[in-house]
């Protein structure tokens, strides 16, 4: 048994997860003055479903977790207890809590005593004084199996005869353990392979069918009611299921019977208990459910990331092999092999159809991350007293999951950044002439092969005078003529502390330089655009997915490299005055106002045959962690997005490049390593700051 | 038995040994057909700054990049010509895949372990940590590369990690 259930363990972490972020979303979204019935009762499924599993699995503090939540919730959802926003916080900081039990179960651990029983405390505080505030039977101990309500007709879908078909006798009682959850067992009956249990108080047949779903399946399951109703009033909540009608339920049902003879006998046990009409109907409120059920399951499939990339890099193959074949036939005859070319040509779309196909396997829409803001939005507005409304536009955008995940951290440090440094007071906004309540904007939309992520809100806006004052006690090289643009970047400097240059909130000293360089290390970038006392956007640029990268492939000698797009400012023919030469062999290139080191490509791969003469090749002025450089190369090939490969799988690492890709003709180039060109370069980073201060 | 095979105490002894034979310069040297993934042609290479001359640089595998080594720049041969008749034997090392550069491929061969000599201190045209041993095979003589220890030595500095392969 516990061999059996141990496989179990992973699916159950994973829908658990899942359950977790659909009822922190409800929460959330919760209307506190008028909740939605409909979302009250899924928040309590997904507590339920999560008290199910921990108690199947013997993850006992979350059972007694879920379940002290659970009894809150069927309370709420029954309108027994008024929800404020106490309740909501609370519910939030309990599904962190259940968060952190799960992940203690997932490590092997032992959860948390200590929270666990702070919050079982909290919990049963609130349910207590909601009792005494609404007046309920003083019977209804929180500590007591869930107290039911009691109604004066039984809810719809409400059952309390529970029979499961083909199980060993040796689960029984791990079965009726699990029923026990609803309440005391009234009776319960072993007979052939069926187990018969009657509960004391009744039950929803969907919540009984959640508890079971990790044991069972949901067709080894059928109810018998608690007592009579009329047939088309049943229907569970589920959606949809008021257009069951008895009589196709009860068609199903034959039709089923007729499948599934070894079933047979627990179809006639169900209508055995008399109640027949009762038997079918809720067979109709459980039905509908099922169905639903199992096209969920087929519509999706959890596969490891290993194997899809695995299929991306076959596909890239595919891709190259085919794009060699093209340049193959290029000169062939058309009229001699029309039907060849005819071919080759399909297999062109067919292959760029696969790859794209295959590429969209790994993407995931921006509501992934978004979703995640709204918690942390609520919880630090609540904590820096503001009154900040937050807005989500292109959650459908979709991006690499990969990248997804590694840019929530960058993008949770600029919302808080926003919310802590940008966003004022609401007095202070009063005062500036503007609404109260502030507002965050994350937007997400696809400009060509990039990602443009916005963070934006209506605060005060970036000053430019206290960035330059900052800078210049940083000992950073600035002047008041600077652009706002490089003015804005400056606040990325390492070291470089945002809470004080940028607002008087003394804040955390927050590393907007990790957070440019994190993004960098992605391949894309930052852009701020900020208009003092209306706000700031910040906005991050990043390739679709990590696997593909927009570079520009450049000729040194006979040598192809790629250089990362997004590092390239710009491209020039030098002309001999705007070269100065400094001692050993270093030499700068006057740009735009500014001295910037030279770093020759043929020097630093030792490149024969390149073009060693600055004037005739061609100079590209590049980006890399805030400073700029100049790379002189032989020539520009042109724009390419490029599958990148890890060159360290199989060699290791090399100076100067970060990863290869395989071109159209089959050849590995390699892709340049900004950063590590960039140090080259600043070996005469003295002359450069010399040469500009004469 | 055990004591034919001085340099290795990871092999079992007792077990005969297939080995891939190939040429370089007048002599032949065998290594574990275990160790080989497939022989394939010289391709483009793409070279690599910075790095040993034997390292050719880099080559597209079926979509994986893998370096290429010449072994005969290793082993100080002359006339290291690259036509349609140069051999690669792509092998793998540890998790990694290298291709080795040769002059040719001949045969396989199973060796027993009485037909395994140790190797002598000297007369070999590699460095000797490098050699299992010497195998005679009727009037052959085959020079036995350890090829996880040659790769991972700290000279060709295939692997950075040179103990986590031995």
């Amino acid at each position: 048994m516990t061999l059996d259930i141990a496989e179990f363990y992973q699916t159950f972490f994973d829908e658990a997860d899942e359950l977790l972020d659909e009822m922190e979303r409800l929460l959330i979204n919760l209307d506190i003055d008028a909740p939605d019935s409909e979302d009250l009762n899924a928040i309590f499924r997904a507590a339920h479903s999560i008290k199910g599993g921990a108690g199947t699995f013997g993850f006992t503090h979350l059972q007694e977790t879920t379940h002290l939540l659970e009894n809150l919730l069927d309370r709420a959802r029954h309108g027994e207890l008024v929800l404020d926003r106490t309740a909501i916080d609370l519910f939030l900081e309990c599904r962190d809590v259940l968060a952190g039990q799960i992940d203690a179960y997932r490590a092997s651990e032992e959860p948390d005593q200590q929270a666990y029983e702070d919050m079982a405390q909290r919990l049963r505080t609130l349910d207590e004084q909601g009792s005494a505030a609404l007046a309920a039977p003083a019977g209804d101990k929180p500590a007591a199996k869930p107290a039911k309500p009691a109604p004066v007709a039984l809810p719809e879908g409400m059952i309390r005869t529970v029979m499961i078909s083909g199980i060993a006798e040796d689960k029984c009682s791990t079965l009726v353990e699990e029923l026990g959850l609803f309440g005391d067992i009234e009776s319960q009956a072993y007979e052939g392979d069926t187990l018969t249990v009657t509960l004391a108080q009744p039950a929803a047949s969907d919540d009984i069918e959640s508890v079971l779903c990790f044991v069972v399946d949901a067709d080894q399951l059928s109810f018998g009611a608690a007592q009579a109703e009329p047939a088309g009033n049943t229907a569970a909540d589920g959606a949809g299921a008021e257009d069951v009608v008895a009589q196709a339920v009860s068609e199903a049902v034959a039709a089923e019977r007729e499948h599934r003879p070894q079933d047979n006998r627990t179809q006639e046990k169900a209508t055995a208990p008399a109640e027949a009409a009762p038997v079918a109907a809720t067979a109709a409120a459980s039905k509908p459910k099922a169905t639903g059920k199992s096209s969920a399951e087929s519509s999706s499939l959890r596969v490891s990331t290993e194997k899809v990339d695995e299929i991306i890099n076959l596909v890239g193959e595919l891709v190259i092999t085919q794009s060699m074949l093209e340049q193959t036939i290029g000169g062939l005859d058309t009229e001699a092999h029309g039907a060849l070319l005819e071919g080759l040509n399909q297999l062109q779309r067919n292959a760029r159809d696969l790859q794209e196909a295959v590429m969209s396997v790994r993407m995931m829409p921006m509501d992934y991350a978004f979703n995640r803001f709204p918690r942390l939005v609520r919880d630090l507005s609540s904590k820096l007293g503001k009154e900040i409304n937050l807005v989500t536009e292109g959650e459908s955008t979709e991006l690499d999951k990969g990248l997804i995940e590694r840019i929530m951290d960058p993008m949770t440090h600029l919302v808080r950044n926003s919310l802590d440094h940008g966003i004022e007071t609401p007095e202070r906004r009063k005062a500036a002439g503007k609404p109260a309540a502030g507002t965050l904007t994350l937007a997400a939309q696809h400009q060509g092969g990039s990602i443009l992520i916005d963070i934006s809100d209506d605060g005060a806006g970036l000053n430019r005078e206290r960035i330059l004052a900052k800078a210049r006690q940083n000992g950073l090289a600035v002047s008041d003529s600077m652009s706002d643009d490089e003015v804005w970047q400056l606040i990325f400097a390492p070291g470089f502390s945002t809470a004080e240059a940028v607002t008087d909130v003394s804040g955390r000293g927050v590393g907007m330089d990790v957070v440019k360089r994190n993004i960098q290390e992605l391949g894309g970038h930052v852009d701020i655009r900020s208009t003092f006392g209306q706000g700031t956007t910040i906005r991050i640029v990043l390739p679709l997915t990590l696997a593909i990268m927009d570079g520009m492939l450049i000729r040194v000698g006979e040598e192809v490299f790629i250089m990362p797009l997004g590092a390239i400012k710009e491209s020039m023919q030098v002309q001999a005055d705007q070269l100065k030469r400094v001692a050993q062999d270093k030499q700068l290139v006057y740009v735009r106002g500014e001295y910037l080191p030279l770093v020759e490509m043929h020097r630093v791969f030792d490149i024969d045959n390149a073009q060693s003469d600055v004037l005739r090749g061609i100079v590209m002025v590049i980006e890399s962690e805030g400073r700029y450089f100049t790379l002189l190369v032989d020539e520009l090939l042109g724009q390419r997005q490029v599958v990148v490969k890890n060159l360290e799988t199989n060699y290791r690492k090399v100076v100067g490049i970060s990863a290869a890709t395989i071109l159209g003709d089959g050849s590995v180039a390699l892709i340049l390593d900004v950063v590590a060109l960039s140090r080259a370069g600043r070996q005469s980073e003295t002359q450069v700051q010399r040469a500009a201060l004469a | 038995m055990a004591e034919v095979i001085a340099n290795d105490a990871a092999r079992d002894a007792a077990a005969d040994m297939e080995v891939l034979v190939f040429a370089l310069g007048g002599e032949e040297y065998g290594v574990d057909i275990l160790k080989v993934q497939e022989i394939r042609g010289y391709n483009q290479v793409t070279r690599i700054a910075n790095v040993p001359e034997f390292v050719k640089g880099v080559t597209n595998l079926r979509g994986s990049i893998v370096p290429i080594i010449d072994a005969r720049i290793k082993f100080g041969l002359e006339n290291a010509a690259y036509d349609q008749h140069t051999v690669v034997i792509v092998l793998n090392v540890g998790e990694r895949v290298v291709g080795v550069v040769v002059d040719s491929v001949s045969d396989v061969l199973t060796l027993s372990p009485e037909q395994i000599k140790p190797a002598p201190d000297f007369g070999v045209a590699a460095a000797t940590d490098h050699v299992l041993g010497l195998g005679s095979v009727d009037d052959r003589m085959l020079i036995l590369v350890d090829i996880d220890r040659m790769m991972s030595s700290s000279e060709l500095a295939i692997v950075e990690e040179v103990e986590a392969i031995a």
